[in-house]
C-alpha cells in the first residue's frame, strides 16, 4: 500500500473527522443493532442501553476511520470516493488510522463495562473483521468480496441483542442472517453503475471480474433467497403481522425490481475504447439499489413498531 | 520526521484539536463514572441482610 496523501494546503475542519466515521453507515448500524436490543425483551437500564447503542455507533465509526485510512490507496482512484477526506489530503492517513484505532478501543471498552463481555466480544470481532478481514484483503482479493465481508454489516442486531441479554439465540442471529444475505444485491446493484470505478482501481467487484450479465444473475438468486429469509422471523417467534405484512409487500417489490434488473442490460459495455465506457440502463440498477434500503429499514422498523405497541408475535 | 506546518490556521487548528481531545477525555471519564454507578446501583439488591 502507498502513501497517498500528500501534506494539505488547509488544516483539516471537524466535518472531515466525521466523514472518516461514514455517519450514513453508522445511521443503519444503529438502527439495526437498536432492534436487536429492544427484540431481545430483556429489562434494561435505559441509560446503560443508550451506552450500548453509542458504543455500537462509535465502534462502526471506526471501522469507518480505519477503512478509511487503509483504502485511501484505491479511493483516490475512484470518482466516488476520491473527494473523501484522505485522498483528498484534508486528513493524514495516520491521523484516520490513529482515530480508528482509538474509538475502537474506547468502543469496546465501555461496552465491556457497560453491558457484557459477549457483546464487548462481538464488537470487537466486527470492527476487526470489517477493517482488516474485508477492507485489507477480501475487498482486494476476492470477487466475493461483499458476500463474506457482508458479516461485519450484519453483526450489529447481534451485538445489541447481546448487550441486553448477554446471549445470542437462533432469533438474533436471524436478523444478522437477513442483512448479510441482503447485502450482496444492495452492493452488486451500486457496482454495476460504478463498475468502471472499481476497475479502474483494480477492485475485483463481482462486474469487473464476472461482467454484468453474471452479477444480474446472481442479484436475482440472492434477492430470492433474502425475500424467504425475510419472511422467517414471522415463522420463529420474533415478527408479528405488521412485519410479515411489510415483508410480504417489500419482498413483492424486492422481486419484480430484481427480475427486471436481470432482464436489463444494467451495466452492459457498449463501447470499450481505453476505459471510455457507456453503461447501459442504469436506472434499474439505480432503483433496486435505492428500494433494498428502504426495504431493510423497513424490516426493522416494523419489529421495533411492534415491540413499542405491544403486537405479539405470529409464533410464540 | 517533517516538521508541523507553522502558521496562525494552523495554530489555530492544533488547538482547535487539543480543546476537542481535552473534551472528549472528559466525556470518557464522566461515561466511565456513569456506567460504573449504574452496574453497582444494579447490584446492591443482591446484597441479602
Amino acid at each position: 500500500m502507498t502513501e497517498t496523501t500528500a501534506r494539505a494546503a488547509a488544516p483539516a475542519r471537524w466535518q472531515d473527522y466525521v466523514e472518516l466515521l461514514k455517519p450514513r453507515v453508522m445511521s443503519l448500524v444503529v438502527f439495526t443493532a437498536l432492534t436487536g436490543l429492544v427484540c431481545a425483551r430483556t429489562p434494561m437500564n435505559p441509560l446503560l442501553a443508550a451506552i450500548a447503542i453509542l458504543c455500537i455507533s462509535v465502534g462502526a465509526g471506526a471501522s469507518g476511520a480505519l477503512n478509511m485510512g487503509f483504502d485511501s490507496d484505491i479511493d483516490a482512484l475512484m470518482r466516488r470516493t476520491r473527494h473523501r477526506p484522505v485522498p483528498s489530503g484534508r486528513v493524514q492517513r495516520s491521523d484516520a488510522l490513529a482515530l480508528g484505532v482509538i474509538l475502537s478501543l474506547f468502543s469496546v471498552g465501555v461496552m465491556a463495562l457497560a453491558t457484557n463481555l459477549v457483546a464487548a466480544g462481538l464488537l470487537a470481532f466486527t470492527i476487526f473483521f470489517y477493517a482488516v478481514v474485508y477492507t485489507l484483503w477480501l475487498k482486494r482479493s476476492t470477487p466475493q468480496n461483499i458476500v463474506i465481508g457482508g458479516l461485519a454489516g450484519a453483526l450489529p442486531p447481534v451485538i445489541g441483542w447481546a448487550a441486553a441479554s448477554g446471549t445470542t439465540p437462533l432469533n438474533a442471529w436471524l436478523l444478522c442472517a437477513i442483512i448479510f444475505v441482503w447485502t450482496p444485491p444492495h452492493f452488486w446493484a451500486l457496482s454495476l453503475y460504478v463498475r468502471d470505478d472499481y476497475a479502474a482501481a483494480g477492485v475485483p467487484m463481482l462486474p469487473v471480474v464476472k461482467g454484468a450479465a453474471a452479477t444480474r444473475r446472481w442479484i436475482l438468486l440472492y434477492s430470492l433467497l433474502l425475500v424467504a429469509l425475510a419472511l422467517a422471523p414471522a415463522a420463529s417467534g420474533l415478527g408479528g403481522t405488521i412485519y410479515l405484512a411489510v415483508a410480504a409487500a417489500g419482498g413483492v417489490v424486492f422481486l419484480i425490481l430484481a427480475g427486471r434488473l436481470a432482464r436489463s442490460s444494467a451495466g452492459d459495455l457498449t463501447g470499450a475504447a481505453e476505459g471510455l465506457y457507456q453503461v447501459k440502463g442504469p436506472k434499474e440498477a439505480r432503483d433496486l439499489f435505492a428500494f433494498s434500503i428502504g426495504y431493510l429499514f423497513l424490516l426493522f422498523a416494523a419489529l421495533l413498531a411492534e415491540r413499542f405497541i405491544g403486537l405479539p408475535p405470529l409464533v410464540r | 520526521m517533517s516538521q508541523p506546518p507553522e502558521g496562525p490556521a494552523w495554530a489555530k487548528a492544533r488547538r482547535r484539536r487539543s480543546l476537542a481531545i481535552a473534551l472528549a477525555l472528559g466525556v470518557f471519564v464522566i461515561l466511565v463514572f456513569i456506567v460504573t454507578i449504574l452496574r453497582m446501583k444494579g447490584h446492591v439488591a443482591d446484597i441479602g441482610f
